[in-house]
């Protein structure tokens, strides 16, 4: 591709920052100018395995602190649009094309068994739509582009969430109220972006960081950071601007909750830091009032009020819903302690409990399809009847109470290691008294899997083998990333670096 | 407060009056369809505040002469906020369309747009659940 | 519908001069007002008012519904397409100046007609796809039950 005439000629390797996002992009309309299912799955696969593969190396270019930059249209920023990859978004697009690529061969077999055939095709256009918005909300590097990517995926989200509605109609409403909030979300994230440009006249993030240095008392700056704080926290479901997330994920087909739990509030989380330590200065005053008074202790309420009523849930999927309410409050916590080890806490974490998630909620939908139902009720004695799927289960139970040898463990434990730094042993305490809440609601579970006798007669087989590898292999990553924490604690403490530098690197 | 600040600020007291009427509508309204309008009035709300901090005193449409003799005199509205609305339209009639095909939706399976309706319906199916498969906190808390 | 002559007559009349000006405003979107948003949607409505005065069957029989799906991806495809081929010529992504690299002036105007229409095209197909999804649902409450 590098035979141009021109003597700047870009290589593969330079369009990488751009090619993440526009493969999938191109694929979304492919799919359905096809208008067959298996095609259509193939060129999803397809799109989200070049994806990974090239989040995969840009991560490598960009750990030694670089910033890959890549100049839309050739305009040069901050007028252009400017697709800017540090560690930090490097790793969150990894994550999201990675749980992606895992996720599509699962869903196959999965939405087979909940979707009609004919809605396949547009099932996975609106999947790589969604996928394309999570992955341009992370990969830009202008406001109002954030703005417009964070529609394309919530748009898709909806209409993903809404096809649940063949099995239950709760599905509608649920997709509907999402709209709703989701919409006023991104309105008053518009509103803080116009405010941000009033005073600066600049959309790049990097340039806004710059143009803001002694604006502190600007009004118009502060209400900015208000609309931007609120407008994301909906998307991201921090405590209690959740209301959306329990029914959604509960109604949602299986596969969409798998995906938008462990994708669509990190990326949300992912532009929450990155405005509030890389475009903000997080020395600003208001800024630190905010991290100190508001955002702590939300943390605080959400792991504690969420976990408690995910105990009391009989639902498996709603019960894990309200714990990742809960989990977003770990992250949150990491950013209100607004060191470089609560930040490296909230990045691992994101990460960690994404694929945490995934293992978890593929379970549920292993569950669903072959009970027909992810009530506990409905799930009793299934340790025997369906070995595999269950142990994936303990596995991921364990990683999300956070037992040593799981990747929850790694975040929990610099989480407090950022908590004793501040001399905040209570938050400490706090934070170890949270996760006996989750021992709770996971040994709840594996109570009704493994010590309750199955109903008497009723055979039930173990899911498909396409369906059990992708669970096992975010198994064993739930492991792997748990015994080694190279990649993981690396790529965060270099993004938290780079997010605490601010636009000036 | 003097009449110069009001005045001098109609566009934001237009913007807030505007904002707030959508937002109360969203609030407050159970019938669906309604909610929908609320938002929309919500948005254009926003629509009206890019576009009038997009106006620059004297300036003029930013379109440039066809034949690109650009008059150096000539003040121009900064076209950057127009642009940007353009494409928050289009997001405010996709997320309109897709609002509506909900509700058509909603309609064929519930039979009724009303919100106070459909929790109702949505709490007894709850409460059968929960019945039948054991208490829980469930519900839309 | 036999009875409406007017509106009949009217609507015949009506749909060619719309789509001419949808096509106006579409490559004249450089110079004036207008491009691939306005002019898809003025695009649409001479398909839309077809449809409301003489029934979603026969606008069906014109442009039917599998073929404006095609379409929205068309357009899709017709304006990542075209960032895609600059990428190709060793420019960035979107950047239509590689697209004539002796004259780049010239190859901005041909970018940028290639870009509005892939919206056009889009929007237009969206827009009739929206009027179709609706008009097609059937009535759950009768005419006469209002």
């Amino acid at each position: 591709m590098s035979s141009s005439p021109e003597q700047t000629a870009l290589t593969i390797i330079d369009q990488l920052p751009v090619l993440t996002v526009v493969v999938p992009m191109l694929a979304a309309p492919l799919c359905v100018l096809f208008g067959n299912r298996h095609i259509a799955w193939i060129i999803t696969f397809l799109a989200s395995l070049l994806s990974f593969l090239f989040a995969f190396h840009m991560l490598f270019q960009v750990l030694d602190g670089d910033v890959l930059s890549y100049h839309l249209g050739g305009w040069a920023p901050p007028l252009g649009i400017e697709y800017r990859i540090d560690a930090a978004n490097a790793f969150v697009l990894l994550l999201i094309s990675g749980i992606s690529t895992v996720v599509l061969p699962y869903a196959r077999k999965s939405i087979e068994h909940e979707i009609k055939k004919v809605s396949h095709t547009l099932f996975y256009c609106c999947y790589l739509l969604c996928f394309t918005g999570l992955l341009g909300m992370v990969a830009t590097g202008d406001a109002f582009n954030i703005f417009v990517f964070l529609e394309i995926s919530s748009l898709s989200t909806y209409v993903l969430i809404a096809m649940g509605a063949e099995r239950d109609r709760r599905a509608l409403t649920s997709a509907y109220d999402y709209l709703i909030l989701g919409t006023i979300g991104a309105t008053f994230f518009v509103i803080g972006i116009g405010f941000l440009y009033m005073a600066t006249g600049t959309l790049n993030l990097a340039d806004l960081n710059v143009r803001m240095a002694g604006m502190e008392d600007n009004r118009t700056i502060q209400a900015a950071f208000a609309f931007i704080i609120v407008g994301m926290g909906l998307k991201a479901a921090i405590y209690p601007l959740h209301l959306w997330l329990p029914s959604a994920y509960t109604y949602a087909p299986s596969v969409v909750t798998i995906f938008l739990a462990a994708t669509a509030t990190k990326a949300a989380i992912y532009v929450l830091l990155r405005f509030m330590f890389s475009v903000f200065q997080p020395d600003f005053i208001f800024e630190l009032n905010t991290l100190t008074w508001i955002i702590m202790p939300l943390a605080i309420v959400a792991m504690f009020a969420a976990s408690l009523i995910a105990v009391f849930q009989t639902n498996l999927k709603r019960l894990l819903a309200y714990s990742s309410v809960a989990q977003v409050g770990y992250m949150i916590l990491g950013m209100g302690l607004a060191s470089t080890t609560g930040l490296t806490a909230t990045i691992v974490h994101l990460f960690n409990h994404g694929i945490t998630k995934a293992v978890l909620f593929m379970v549920v939908g292993a569950f669903v399809m072959r009970t027909g139902s992810s009530f506990a009720k409905h799930l009793t004695g299934l340790g025997k009847q369906m070995p595999l799927t269950c142990g994936a289960f303990v596995i991921g139970g364990l990683s999300l109470i956070g037992v040593p040898g799981t990747a929850g463990f790694i975040s929990k434990w610099v989480l407090i290691d950022a908590a004793f730094q501040q001399d905040l042993w209570w938050l400490a305490l706090l934070i170890v008294a949270s996760s006996l809440l989750a021992v709770i609601y996971v040994w709840k579970m594996v109570e009704v899997l493994y010590m309750q006798p199955a109903p008497e007669g009723v055979i039930v087989k173990d899911v498909p083998i396409s369906m059990l590898v992708p669970m096992w292999l975010m198994a064993i990553a739930c492991i792997y990333f748990g015994l080694d924490t190279d990649l993981t604690l690396t790529s965060a403490r270099v993004a938290a670096e780079g997010l605490l530098a601010g636009g000036s690197n | 407060m003097s009449m110069e600040f009001i005045l001098g600020h109609l566009n934001y007291w237009l913007f807030i009056v505007l904002m707030m009427i959508g937002f109360y509508i969203v609030v407050s309204r159970g019938n669906y369809i309604k909610k929908i309008v609320g938002l929309n009035v919500f948005q254009a709300s926003v629509f009206m505040f890019y576009i009038s901090i997009s106006n620059v005193t004297g300036g003029t449409a930013p379109i440039f002469p066809v034949d690109m003799n650009i008059d150096p005199d000539v003040i121009y509205s900064n076209p950057l906020p127009h642009v940007l609305i353009l494409t928050a339209i289009v997001v405010g009639v996709a997320t309109t369309s897709l609002g509506l095909a909900l509700i058509v939706r909603i309609r064929e399976e519930y039979g009724t747009i009303e919100e106070e309706d459909i929790l109702e319906m949505d709490s007894a199916a709850q409460a059968s659940e929960n019945l039948k498969e054991g208490s829980s906190m469930g519900g839309r808390a | 519908m036999r009875h409406h002559l007017i509106l009949r007559v009217i609507t015949k009349l009506l749909v060619g001069p719309i789509i001419i000006f949808a096509l106006y405003v579409q490559f004249h979107g450089e110079y004036s007002p207008g491009g691939g948003f306005q002019a898809g949607v003025i695009f649409a409505v001479a398909f839309i008012l077809f449809g409301i005065v003489f029934g979603l069957e026969k606008v069906k029989e014109v442009f039917p519904a599998w073929l404006v799906h095609k379409f929205t991806a068309i357009g899709v495809l017709l304006y990542s397409g075209t960032g895609v081929v600059s990428m190709m010529l060793g420019a960035n992504y979107l950047n239509y100046s590689a697209l004539n690299p002796e004259n780049p002036q010239a190859g901005q105007v041909a970018g940028i007609i290639a870009i509005e229409l892939g919206v056009g095209i889009t929007v237009a197909a969206v827009m009739i796809a929206i009027y179709y999804a609706f008009a097609g649902r059937p009535p759950v409450i009768d005419d006469e039950d209002w």
